[in-house]
């Protein structure tokens, strides 16, 4: 039987790890993930988390000996955020080509520099290529369910690929919530032993992982990584259909809020999507057809879904919490301006570094899209007029 | 299981592309011999990856894992965590990784690992530079070497990593040489005991005949004068305070006769010979005042 | 949901004999490098000199010595399959019974 707990982010992040029984925890402190390198060591320590901490020197380190321990056969739990989520770049790259189903918690903030501990997805945007899946968490409860949803799917035989569940850094991770958390006897009932379905180390069936790959290999090997990012959507839905079953709580690779018949929806990742449905609501009632289409599973990227849900859409826009420079639109717009060739989709800008996605910022980008006022270029919805004269120089 | 296409007398097939006289392939076949089967190794890119295999292919029978290279000692403490939650912490580790990526990269996951006390074996093959990828310099390096990031001479001499390692005061730790296989053979059964305790690190000179530009054949004779003056002392540090010299040196060759034998070393002017010298003998002078 | 254009070919199994596969880089087989071509000189040993130490043996890189100090295969031996000519065992043997000889085939440099 589930109980109802006030948790936050963190949380409820580390009551999920804790569920999934991880064997072994490498986790390295960071701004706004330390308390869930913290609650692990606690849940070690009082004995309710059968575990070896180890107290890692680095977030490089921190992932190497996730893989190693998970290489043995065991859960190997880690979380990270920003910086460390880059320093751990290239471990990632190991961890995804040897198919090791690790699923951390990746706690949103931007990347350096400017230096800043608050909120927003460059970190994990900038690591969308590696191999990774990435799932995003509107609220506490989203992080526990979409943890236990991740483990499953990342340790399915058909997938194998480990995944990032991202939540956004203070905006969920030090929120408070009212969540049911799951008892373990029905989780273990839904996420059974980890059992390893590739190479693994044991002397007694000794291999050389990792080893040095031919170029007439390697082109195959990255294909087979691309299959199971190919048969994730379908894995992903049967998951969440059996978390349905098993706790009651309904997920799916997006979830579309008042999309039937709406002329504009706005795409959204992560907490920023609470605002927008709230937001839609109050538009709704000033007669506007306005939807938001929040994005779940970033990685696979649900085409499918989108176009769907969008099918009799007159305008999107996106809001991209992250700059994706160089390109003409944010990461996420660019993907669902790809996906709805010829629908008019708008690029935004808005809540870089834990500036607040208010009601007003997405009035303001609805107005856009209803007025038909959409262009080729992004939008940067909450810039500041003076945004180049910041700083004078003064003799 | 491994397909067994070849075989060989011990855990390493006889036929490794590694270099003609190649020191490491010495100690490497003596360190898996001591260890066994029982044993999960870890391997950075570098000289050792050669052991590690390309494709489907590999030349060692035992259980590994090729690293990055600069946390093999992260993926050795995450292995040795892993088993130990399984009941299994009979498995050794090992860490088989060159001076590249241990002095320099490596060090920090090295510290990590050392300090948290995890019961992994590293072991350090130096054979003084970045050598799998064309000899450029590394922190090993030796003042007034040629590699091909210093061609007039490294103006500085190498770090002391045992000192740094002796700092962690793990249960474990020594310098050894292929110059001496008997005390190397000692040594690695010494840190294998260690390994119940916490960790244990070992320091091997490798020759490496490609890079110092000595004959295949001199490899062994090169190692031994590494030892016979001084230069490469052969002792060992239990819990980072009880030293010990291994092989004792009481009438060291001058460095001149070890340099040489070694192209490296050709353009040593009689100045710089006189400085590496004075360091030897400095740097041996400090070590002899820590011994028991 | 749309699969992605299959390019490849799904692997056959049946019933009887369901073949597992691996994803990603392992190596599963043990093969050694032929590396007795590499030889330009090989060891000749002068075995009426020989002490049967043992030392040429414990300071090959390759270890492709056996010493065999009695019996039917008394002698010195060395598999020439991979034996690279590097010439240590004759650095290093007490005796200096070991002389390195042209492999047969090398030529005069």
């Amino acid at each position: 039987m589930s109980s109802r707990i006030l948790t936050d982010g963190n949380g409820a992040a580390s009551l999920g790890l804790k569920l999934a029984r991880i064997r072994v925890v490498s986790a390295y402190p960071i701004t706004p993930q330390s308390p869930i390198s913290e609650k692990l060591a606690d849940y070690v320590v009082d004995g309710t988390l059968d575990a070896k901490y180890i107290r890692v020197e680095s977030e490089h380190s921190a992932m190497s000996c996730a893989i190693g321990a998970q290489l043995t056969g065991v859960r190997a739990g880690t979380a990270t955020s920003s910086v460390g989520l880059a320093l751990m770049h290239e471990v990632l790259g190991v961890a995804a080509g040897c198919r090791i189903p690790i699923v951390m918690p990746v706690v949103n903030r931007s990347l350096v520099s400017p230096w800043s501990l608050w909120c927003d997805h460059q970190d994990s945007m900038a690591e969308r290529d590696g191999g990774w899946m990435q799932l995003y968490a509107e609220s506490a409860q989203e992080v526990l369910d979409l943890i236990l949803i991740a483990y499953r799917t990342s340790e399915d035989a058909r997938i194998q690929l480990p995944t990032m569940v991202c939540l956004d850094g203070f905006f969920l991770s030090h929120m408070s919530d009212a969540i049911f958390l799951p008892d373990q006897d029905t989780v273990d009932s839904f996420l059974p032993p980890y059992v390893s379905h590739n190479f693994h180390l044991d002397p007694d069936d000794p291999m050389f992982i990792n080893d040095l790959t031919p170029t007439s290999e390697f082109t195959e090997m990255r294909y087979q990584q691309a299959v199971a990012f190919d048969k994730a959507p379908e894995v992903l839905a049967e998951v969440m259909a059996d978390f349905q079953k098993t706790f009651g709580r309904e997920y799916s690779l997006t979830e579309a809020y008042r999309c039937d018949d709406a002329e504009a929806v706005i795409v959204t990742l992560g907490s920023m999507s609470g605002t927008g449905k709230y937001t839609v609501d109050l538009l709704r009632e000033q007669g506007k057809r306005v939807g938001i289409l929040k994005i779940t599973s970033f990685r696979p990227f649900p085409a499918e879904q989108i176009k769907s849900a969008l099918a009799n859409v007159g305008t999107v826009g996106v809001i991209d919490r992250s700059a994706g420079f160089g390109a003409q639109v944010g990461p996420v717009a660019t993907e669902v301006r790809a996906t709805l060739r010829g629908k008019p989709v708008q690029g935004f800008i808005a809540g870089l570094a834990g500036r607040d996605i208010s009601p007003a910022v997405f009035k303001k980008a609805f107005t856009r899209l209803l007025d038909n006022e959409t262009t080729e270029h992004v939008e940067w919805l909450d810039l500041k007029e003076d945004a180049l004269t910041l700083r004078e120089v003064r003799s | 299981m491994l397909t067994m296409k070849s075989e060989s007398k011990g855990l390493i097939a006889n036929g490794v592309s590694l270099c003609s006289g190649c020191g490491l392939e010495l100690a490497a076949r003596i360190i898996l011999d001591v260890l066994g089967t029982n044993t999960v190794i870890v391997i950075p890119p570098g000289c050792a990856a050669l052991f590690s295999g390309y494709g489907s292919e590999t030349v060692t029978k035992l259980a590994g894992f090729q690293g990055n290279l600069e946390n093999t000692a992260a993926y050795a403490s995450g292995i040795k965590a892993g088993f130990e939650m399984q009941g299994r912490g009979d498995i050794q580790v090992l860490g088989l990784a060159g001076d590249g990526a241990t002095v320099d990269i490596g060090l920090q996951s090295l510290s990590g690992a050392l300090e948290r006390g995890d019961k992994i074996l590293y072991i350090c093959y130096d054979n003084e530079a970045y050598m799998n990828t064309g000899i450029q310099s590394s922190g090993s390096t030796p003042l007034s070497a040629w590699t091909t990031t210093t061609p007039g001479g490294k103006p500085v001499y190498r770090k002391d990593m045992l000192g740094i390692v002796a700092a962690h005061k793990i249960p474990y730790a020594a310098s050894a040489s292929v110059g001496y296989v008997d005390d190397l053979r000692r040594k690695v059964e010494k840190a294998r005991t260690a390994t119940a305790t916490g960790p244990a690190y070992l320091h091997v000179h490798v020759p490496c005949p490609t890079g110092w530009g000595i004959k295949p054949a001199q490899a062994i004779e090169v190692a031994k004068l590494a030892v016979q003056s001084r230069y490469w002392p052969l002792y060992e540090v239990v819990d980072g305070e009880e030293y010990k010299l291994t092989v004792p040196v009481s009438k060291p060759k001058p460095v001149a006769e070890y340099l040489r034998l070694q192209k490296r070393f050709a353009g040593v002017n009689a100045q710089q010979l006189d400085v590496l010298q004075s360091a030897v003998d400095h740097e041996y002078a400090s070590l002899m005042k820590k011994m028991l | 949901m749309k699969q992605m254009q299959l390019q490849h070919k799904e692997p056959a199994t049946d019933c009887k004999n369901t073949k597992r596969y691996y994803v990603g880089p392992v190596a599963t087989e043990f093969v050694a490098t032929k590396t007795g071509i590499w030889r330009t000189e090989r060891p000749d040993v002068a075995i009426e000199n020989c002490s049967f130490c043992g030392t040429c043996r414990k300071h090959c890189p390759t270890d492709v010595i056996i010493v065999e100090k009695d019996g039917d295969n008394r002698g010195v031996h060395f598999d020439w399959d991979y034996c690279k000519g590097c010439g240590i065992c004759a650095n290093v043997c007490p005796k200096k019974c070991i002389a390195m000889i042209p492999e047969a085939g090398a030529c005069d440099l």
